[in-house]
């Protein structure tokens, strides 16, 4: 006879039992478990993603080329219209091969000299060469406008049009890149996304002491008064930032929403002790020491309670009685002439010596008004360079009309807007590229609805911005790459995000092996054996047929 | 002092109360004031200029629409039997109430995010006040300043009666005056010896009111107060004798350059012919006020005067006690609460609320902010005194609801003279989820204070005409009428013990379910997937070593 064991799989209706119960197990019971353990993860266009982070940008810009009377010939006058497309390509990295367009358009022959440009573009005015408009030596005129007035070299009469913008090409291209952006511009604003490696040290100092893109600013100003007891200052804040600041700010609205304020901190010193020089009998600060300036001063400063925007702090300092005069010396031991430095990305500080304005015998505390105009010329060149307000370095017979009172010349605020809205588009798209990888990797994270809505107007965005910029218009492209930058940030640091993300596996594990091992042992036992058994008998058939 | 400037509209006050008390304790309250004549709200013009306001909080009420704004923080329970009222009294923990302006829509994301960024300033964890503890009182909480809100939609208060207070806190708070902690009264402000006291408590209030008299234009008014109780019978080996260096290890040399007016007072009502203390150095300038009820006489140093500080440049009072002090009088109104009750699953909160006028009756405002996992019985509610039941002539009762609101239970009781009214009410322990205990959950869950806000008949007249000579200790709270002066009494806070769950629990449920569930599926599984024969049962061995001799033998087997 046979013992109980062996009878086991004799019996069909216990082999068909086994494999009934893997079979619910495995049909029922796994996509259950796999359904109802599941993190919700919404869809999210990853291709497009991964199209953006090859950042193909074309940047156009419209130049139109107004000749003067009595530069062209009429021959040449009648062969109108003509374009012709002049292409530029600037490799930037070799992963990131960007093209760059300059179609130069030339339309009309009129002289309307002011014509309304939109944003962005550029006029180039042709002006005979014998002109009396511009010195002798000067080659281009760069108006506050978006207008340069070009002299023109001798031209052939029997020259066609062609060849005569051909022959302006190298000119007109001076032109552009001084008044909308050069190849250093837009390397530099791509700085976070490519390697530094063609970047000349200047440009690269240029974007890091711009403060970064962001949709507003808060700019504050202090006045640090150490010695309330010998000085009593006061500063017309008010109608200062009224006339010299505001007018700069008003320009760079489509740039970012500023906010002004000012205060007045008594008692608050500077971070190290100057250090009297008998030379010249004055206190004197180094170069080296100013970095120690900054860090006590700004615990008093205290940060803005009402936004999260990045600040910029100018601090006037009024040194005390018994540490004046006060000056910054540079690396070299000279004087700074403004007696003020800055520091990139958070601000200014300025010294205000007032030891000449009263006598030793004057009651204390003395009266002292602080001359603003002083004070903001300083402060709005600091500003200038923390907005990332470059300096133009024109090459020669090149003049540059001076700004005027807004602070900033139409086609310097086309240059900002240029490379703000490169760096704008490419910080959107490493936030976006970044959160795909992340979302990628990590399958334990919950992707919302409202990511997921985010990250498509971020995409869309995107994509408007690239298209705004490689059909010139420069404002479109700036407000969707703010939009994008906006979208982005608030995709990335969403707090739903993180919910689920530390829940270890081991955890996990420690829940389900209590039920899930012991009932699975038994199954795949069971498989195991019928599936041992079925190859036995097979063996077994095809012994007995040999 | 520094000149005012003519066009400057700001204006800095500085003041230090010193109070003997009749325990033998000192308490020395310490009040600042920033007066801005201008207004936040009204203009709608952007105000960012600030010269003594602090800009972070400037930037927070125009932000966030604020009307008026009160903050304290406090360590240690204010002992009114045996110390008096305080100037401005304070609950245990943080407090925060605040009206918003009648032009804010969505008032609720507001106070979420002005309780965040006011956590921010003063480095405390107001950013856990949440729906959850936030009430809108109907008649408690009425604005100290100008104007007459009266739509409680715009109120909100709450507390975190758990909130530890400690030097993180003061140094934000001194930030916040012109002076920081350089010159002036404010060098006094140690924090190694404030929080070596028996009660601190440090508040912020800001409120509009008037600039003048007449009351044309309306001014922003920061109130800084910050006081303490220094227990310094037990401290100083039993002699009872303090200084200002004793307290807080610093002299004063100077008032701030910044400040109008910087005064100390030390109340001398007691002391009249110097039978009780002696202080020195002695000043001839006396000052009367009217405070809570009472007729008190101060010395008064006015640091502004450089002869105050004597040859040494220094100025350190002095008190020496020469007797032991009398009877203190007893205070007119006070407050109490406990938990009574046995058991983790229901109890009572008695709140018991004491008149000592010996013959008037007058009424009090209660207000009791219980959090949802206390279920109330209102049907419970009893309030009796003299052992009579009294009916409380307006109730104001809002329920909680699980998860999204506190109860809120505000009553005016009419209090019988010289006696003790209680007020109990029922509850049940609600059973939390398992992530809804806070860490330490053995330790009890907190219930803020009870408020009794109060007219109490005045012993004497009281001061209604403004003026600006009136120390700043007196002139807080507006008042309105002679008879009467208002006053606020917090209870203590409660500590209830809520059913607690052992925390491993969850896992060993999910362990012991699995194994039933395995077992009974193993079993299961057996039945369905084997088949059971009966089998012959084996020899006995008696017979197998029968059967091996009969083989040997040839003998047949047996079966």
């Amino acid at each position: 006879t046979l013992g109980p064991h062996l009878l086991l799989w004799t019996c069909p209706r216990g082999r068909y039992a086994a494999l009934a119960i893997a079979a619910v197990v495995i049909v029922v019971g796994i996509p259950l478990w796999w359904k109802t353990t599941e993190t919700y993860r919404a869809w999210l266009p990853f291709s497009e993603i991964s199209e953006l982070d090859s950042l193909q940008l074309q940047l156009s810009v419209d130049i139109e080329v107004v000749f003067s009377r009595g530069t062209l010939t009429p021959e040449q006058q009648k062969k109108f219209p003509l374009s012709h497309v002049n292409e530029k390509e600037h490799q930037v990295d070799v992963s990131i091969p960007e093209l760059l367009t300059s179609p130069s358009t030339e339309a009309d022959l009129s002289l309307h000299m002011l014509s309304e440009s939109s944003c962005g573009s550029v006029v180039v005015y042709v002006i005979p060469e014998t002109a009396a408009l511009l010195p002798e030596d000067v080659k281009v005129y760069v108006g506050q406008r978006r207008t340069a007035l070009l002299r023109s070299p001798p031209f052939k009469s029997s020259w066609s049009l062609k060849e005569v913008l051909s022959n302006l090409d190298v000119e007109v291209e001076q032109v552009v890149s001084t008044m909308s952006f050069s190849h250093q511009d837009i390397v530099a604003a791509l700085s976070d996304r490519v390697r530094m490696a063609k970047v000349t040290k200047e440009s690269m100092a240029d974007s890091m002491r711009a403060i970064k893109s962001s949709p507003g600013y808060e700019i504050t100003f202090s006045l640090l008064n150490p010695d309330p007891r010998s000085h009593s200052l006061h500063w017309d804040i008010e109608g200062a930032v009224q006339s010299c600041i505001q007018p700069l700010l008003n320009k760079l609205a489509p740039i970012a929403n500023f906010s002004v304020d000012s205060q007045i901190l008594y008692y608050a010193v500077l971070g190290v002790n100057p250090r009297f020089d008998n030379s010249v009998s004055a206190y004197t600060l180094s170069a080296d020491s100013l970095s120690h300036v900054i860090n006590p001063v700004e615990a008093r400063l205290g940060s803005n309670a009402a936004s999260s925007n990045p600040v910029l702090n100018f601090l006037l300092y009024v040194p005390d009685s018994h540490h004046s005069p006060l000056f910054i010396r540079d690396h070299s031991k000279r004087e700074v002439p403004s007696n003020a430095f800055h520091s990139p990305r958070w601000g200014g500080i300025m010294v205000y010596n007032v030891n000449e304005m009263y006598g030793p015998e004057a009651e204390r505390p003395v009266d002292i008004n602080i001359n603003m105009a002083k004070v903001m010329g300083v402060f709005l060149a600091q500003l200038r360079l923390m907005l990332g307000v470059q300096h133009t370095h024109p090459p020669t017979g090149f003049v540059l009309q001076s700004p005027g009172s807004a602070g900033l010349a139409d086609w310097e605020l086309d240059r900002l807007l240029w490379s703000r809205s490169v760096e704008n588009i490419a910080t959107a798209s490493t936030t976006i590229t970044s959160l795909a990888q992340l979302l990628d990797q990590i399958g334990n994270i919950v992707i919302n609805d409202n990511i997921a809505q985010q990250v498509s107007s971020a995409v869309t965005s995107l994509q408007s911005a690239v298209a705004e910029l490689e059909a010139g218009n420069l404002a479109f492209a700036l407000q969707y790459s703010r939009e994008a930058i906006l979208a982005s940030e608030r995709a990335f640091f969403d707090p739903s995000l993180l919910h689920l993300l530390y829940f270890p596996d081991d955890q996990k594990f420690a829940i389900y092996i209590p039920l899930f091992l012991p009932m699975c042992v038994p199954i795949v036992l069971s498989l195991l054996k019928i599936v041992s058994e079925a190859k036995k008998r097979r063996a077994d058939k095809q012994a007995k047929s040999d | 002092c520094c000149q005012r400037h003519p066009g400057s509209v700001d204006q800095f006050q500085e003041e230090l109360v010193i109070r003997p008390l009749h325990s033998g304790d000192i308490y020395a309250s310490f009040q600042f004031r920033t007066l801005w004549d201008t207004d936040f709200l009204q203009e709608r013009q952007k105000v960012s200029h600030y010269r003594l306001f602090p800009k972070s909080l400037g930037q927070v009420l125009s932000k966030f629409s604020v009307r008026e704004l009160h903050i304290s923080f406090t360590q240690g329970f204010w002992r009114t039997m045996q110390w008096g009222q305080p100037f401005i009294p304070s609950p245990p923990g943080a407090e925060l109430w605040v009206w918003f302006h009648d032009t804010v829509s969505d008032v609720d994301g507001n106070w979420k995010e002005l309780t965040n960024v006011l956590s921010g300033i003063f480095c405390a964890s107001l950013n856990f006040i949440d729906l959850t503890n936030t009430v809108q009182p109907s008649a408690s909480f009425k604005p100290l300043g100008l104007g007459n809100a009266t739509d409680h939609r715009f109120l909100r208060y709450a507390t975190l009666p758990r909130e530890i207070v400690c030097t993180e806190n003061l140094t934000p708070w001194k930030k916040l005056l012109p002076c920081g902690s350089k010159a002036g009264l404010s060098v006094l402000l140690k924090s190694e010896k404030l929080f070596h006291s028996s009660f601190h408590s440090q508040a912020v209030h800001i409120r509009p009111v008037c600039q003048d008299e007449q009351c044309t234009s309306k001014a922003w008014e920061l109130r800084q107060t910050l006081n303490v109780v220094f227990d310094l019978y037990t401290s100083g080996q039993g002699k009872k004798e303090w200084s200002l260096f004793k307290m807080f290890s610093r002299t004063l040399t100077e008032a701030c350059p910044l400040a109008t007016s910087s005064k100390v007072y030390v109340d001398i009502t007691d002391n009249p012919e110097g039978e009780l203390f002696e202080l020195s150095p002695a000043t001839p300038l006396l000052s009367q006020a009217v405070v809570l009820g009472d007729r008190r006489t101060y010395s008064v140093f006015d640091l502004t005067r450089a002869e105050m500080f004597g040859q040494l440049r220094s100025l350190n009072l002095l008190l020496r006690w020469k007797g032991d002090s009398g009877d203190m009088l007893r205070p007119l109104l006070h407050a109490e609460r406990y938990v009574a009750g046995f058991g983790l699953q229901t109890g009572e909160i008695h709140t018991v609320i004491y008149n000592n006028h010996p013959y008037r009756a007058f009424p009090v405002l209660l207000m009791d902010s219980v959090p949802w996992y206390l279920q109330l019985y209102i049907h419970t509610l009893t309030v009796t005194s003299k052992s009579r039941d009294n009916k409380p002539s307006y109730i104001h009762y809002q329920p909680a609801k699980d998860r999204h609101r506190p109860h809120l239970l505000e009553m005016l009781i009419q209090l019988p003279p010289h006696s003790m009214t209680e007020v109990t009410v029922q509850f049940e322990r609600a059973l939390l989820k398992w992530t809804e205990y806070t860490p330490d959950p053995n330790h009890g869950f907190y219930v803020g204070s009870s408020v009794v806000s109060a007219l109490v008949p005045s012993m004497v007249a009281m001061n209604t005409n403004f003026t600006q000579d009136q120390p700043l200790f007196s002139s807080f709270v507006p008042v309105k009428e002679e008879s009467s002066y208002f006053v606020r009494v917090y209870t203590e806070p409660l500590l209830v013990n809520l059913p607690t769950p052992d925390f491993s629990m969850p896992y060993n449920v999910i362990c012991l379910t699995c194994t039933v569930v395995a077992v009974g599926y193993g079993s299961f599984y057996n039945l369905l997937t084997r088949t059971f024969q009966v089998d012959e049962p084996s020899l006995p061995l008696a017979k197998r070593l029968a059967n091996l001799i009969r083989r040997i033998r040839g003998v047949p087997l047996l079966a």
